[in-house]
């Protein structure tokens, strides 16, 4: 099952290692990890994506939240949620396929935020879903470089971890 | 730093100087209120300082330089990791200027203690020495204590900073919780009620908290029997007719039944290691599990909890002391006590020297009153069987890591913290020879533990092992080729007996009494292939236990 874990941690060196040494010592590979900042410059948030097993991720949210630096730990598991990924995806467009990658772009609501002679690069914001099927549709052309965030999230409503 | 030590009632430290803690040592050469004691090899430092904690309950603290003092101090901090010891570990570090830059002695011992402390604290700036200091002693004692570990560059310890006590701690990110959920609690109270054949289950975590007085009135006012842990013992005298000694896999066969066969397991402090689980398809099966524990992430760790109860033990014994009414001895007392006469604990007879029979010889010429540190192997599980303790703090042991050279200097930091004991350590003569350079610091700090020697000229339990499991394919287990140990005792300046006859026994270990000054070695030669009984073989249920070697 994949779980998206928010952790609201202390904004301090080494915090990062503590985190990700947690699901390391199990084994996990951790998907997808966005860190930044929050409101509170003490305060990072960090959106954490695994896959593994219900009960055992249950024991790594305890034990994350037995780290001194973390302060709050919520997994999203069943829980409605807004969630978004941006990625970055430089593909090859010659001229003979520029018209058709726009067209492609403008379904999908991206951007095209950098072209050369030789390649668009393009912005994306989205589900992961959505960035996958904008990859994929844009992967015959020949994708040279492609980068995501990983995903974020947020709880629907008023409600906060 | 020495000052922030002091503020928090710092009265030893176990240690090794070395470059980069200079200017510590250098203030320490004047410092008239904290005692150093300078050991033979930074592990012992780390093992006397989680000795002196176990046997006093403050916070033990050693300290070494960077490199190599703090590489050696890792198995120390990770056995009282594992037992969750109140520790505090500080280590010399390389200027800031050159950290990162495989500067001489340097090693990223935070990075490397990063799994095996509960915190650990890289010091950037002088002035946050009482901060840190304050927060590190705070962490180690609170919640669920532990080892924490403060690495101080050399130019952050040079730095001139003035020390301001720091009144209170406040870490807005850790709150543990004390106090049961009272629902739960009243919860709790019901199912002992209705049970019919409860069983206690208390491990180390009674010691900590201080709540064998609850523990031992909640036993006698319900007629519940208690079974310890290894780290439990002592939390009811094992004198205690309520008292059922270990469980686990050498615990005792009536123990280990009335757990399998209880309809209601109360937990208290203990983690369910699979030293006392065994098979955990198997263990307790029909029972309701309550489980109180300070640690929310050990509840439903391994086993499935009914009634899970997270909160200090000694205050959530208190509140369901509240709601818990008498009950009386029932049938199921019986057929315990029936199990107990039935599977005694119990050894060989004739001339040859038992290493049980030693340990019994201990706890007479004692009174039982002597604490114990032991090392690791059979001569640990012997002393835990054979040694019954009757109150909390007396049994210092290496539970969860095993470390095999802990006893020695444990020993000594136990002693040093209860000079008013007598402190006997339990060795083999494969574990005492990890750490034996400690003799050194015993004579020279004028440290007067006794040391019992449970030599069979084996590493004894792996070749148990090898015996019952490997058909006997004794593979690097002999250790017969050692040194005399009478001899080692006495080049150290330490009193050495060789003891090889049942009937000097008593003599050896009485004469061992009347040194008061410095340390007395035991060389206790035993029978060579004496095991460890009963065994549940490791991932095993009970009823697979085996109470003697079979044919």
């Amino acid at each position: 099952m994949q779980h998206t874990i928010t952790a609201l941690v202390e904004n301090k060196p080494g915090v990062l290692a503590r985190v990700s040494g947690l699901f390391a010592r199990r084994g996990f590979n951790i998907e997808s990890l966005a860190v930044s900042i929050t409101d509170d410059p003490s305060v990072s948030r960090m959106t954490i994506v695994v896959e593994g097993d219900d009960a055992v991720l249950e024991q790594i949210t305890k034990q994350l939240h037995k780290l001194i630096d973390v302060t709050k730990v919520v997994d999203y598991q069943g829980i409605p949620v807004v969630q978004r990924e941006l990625a970055m995806i430089k593909v090859n467009a010659d001229a003979g396929v520029r018209a058709e990658i726009m067209q492609i772009v403008d379904v999908f609501r991206a951007k095209i935020i950098d072209i050369s002679d030789k390649t668009f690069t393009v912005e994306v914001t989205g589900s992961v879903e959505k960035v996958d099927a904008i990859e994929e549709l844009l992967e015959p052309y020949g994708i040279r470089e492609l980068v995501r965030t990983g995903r974020i999230a947020m709880m629907r409503g008023a409600k906060t971890p | 730093m020495l000052d922030s030590l002091k503020g928090n009632g710092v009265e030893v430290i176990f240690g090794y100087p070395g470059g980069v803690v200079l200017p510590i040592y250098d203030c320490l050469y004047d410092c008239k209120d904290i005692r150093h004691i300078l050991v033979r090899h930074e592990q012992g430092a780390a093992h006397a300082a989680d000795g002196y904690a176990r046997a006093t309950g403050k916070v033990g603290v050693c300290m070494a330089t960077s490199g190599p003092g703090a590489t050696n101090l890792v198995t120390g901090i990770a056995t009282a990791y594992m037992d969750s010891i109140p520790m505090v570990a500080i280590t010399g570090q390389v200027k800031t200027a050159v950290l990162g830059k495989d500067a001489f002695q340097e090693a990223d011992i935070t990075g490397i203690t990063l799994p095996i402390t509960k915190h650990n604290f890289l010091l950037k700036s002088s002035k946050d020495v009482p901060e840190v200091v304050a927060q590190a002693f705070h962490i180690a004692r609170t919640g669920r204590p532990g080892p924490v570990l403060i690495d101080i560059p050399m130019d952050v310890s040079m730095g001139e900073s003035e020390y301001k006590p720091v009144q209170e701690v406040d870490i807005p990110s850790y709150k543990p919780t004390t106090s049961g959920h009272a629902g739960q609690v009243k919860k709790a109270a019901k199912a002992i009620a209705a049970a019919e054949r409860p069983v206690l289950y208390v491990g180390g975590g009674v010691i900590t908290s201080g709540a064998s007085p609850e523990l031992i009135e909640l036993s006698e006012r319900t007629h519940i029997l208690v079974a310890t842990t290894l780290l439990g013992k002592g939390a009811i005298p094992e004198t205690h007719p309520h008292s059922l000694g270990m469980l686990g896999m050498h615990g005792t066969a009536y123990a280990n039944y009335a757990v399998a066969r209880c309809d209601l397991l109360i937990a208290i402090g203990a983690r369910f290691d699979d030293r006392v689980t065994g098979k955990l398809d198997a263990f307790a099966k029909k029972a309701c599990v309550i489980h109180v524990d300070i640690d929310p992430a050990e509840i439903g760790k391994t086993v499935h909890v009914n009634i899970p109860i997270v909160g200090d033990c000694k205050t959530v014994l208190q509140q369901l002391l509240e709601h818990v009414k008498p009950r009386k001895e029932t049938e199921w007392n019986e057929q315990i006590m029936q199990w107990r006469n039935e599977y005694p604990l119990h050894y060989g007879g004739g001339d040859g020297l038992y290493p049980q029979y030693v340990i019994e010889k201990i706890w007479e010429v004692t009174d039982g009153e002597a604490i114990v540190s032991t090392d690791v192997g059979q001569n640990q599980m012997w002393a835990a069987q054979f040694y019954r303790c009757k109150f909390p703090r007396q049994f210092l042991s290496s539970g969860g890591l095993g470390t095999m050279g802990y006893g020695l200097p444990a020993g000594i930091g136990a002693k040093i913290g209860r000079p008013d004991k007598l402190v006997f350590v339990i060795a083999g003569d494969g574990s005492i020879q990890m750490n034996s350079q400690e003799l050194m610091t015993a004579v020279s700090s004028k440290v007067a533990v006794k040391i019992a020697i449970m030599n069979n000229g084996y590493l004894g339990m792996v070749r148990q092992w090898q015996e019952l499991f490997f058909n006997r394919r004794y593979s690097a287990v002999d250790i017969s080729a050692q040194p005399d140990f009478v001899k080692l005792a006495e080049a150290y300046g330490a009193v050495g007996m060789r003891i090889d006859k049942k009937r000097d026994v008593v003599g050896a270990l009485k004469k061992s009494l009347e040194y008061d000054d410095r340390p007395v070695l035991m060389d206790f030669r035993i029978l060579r292939e004496e095991n460890v009984f009963p065994m549940i073989p490791a991932g095993q249920s009970i009823e697979e236990m085996m109470v003697k070697r079979p044919k």
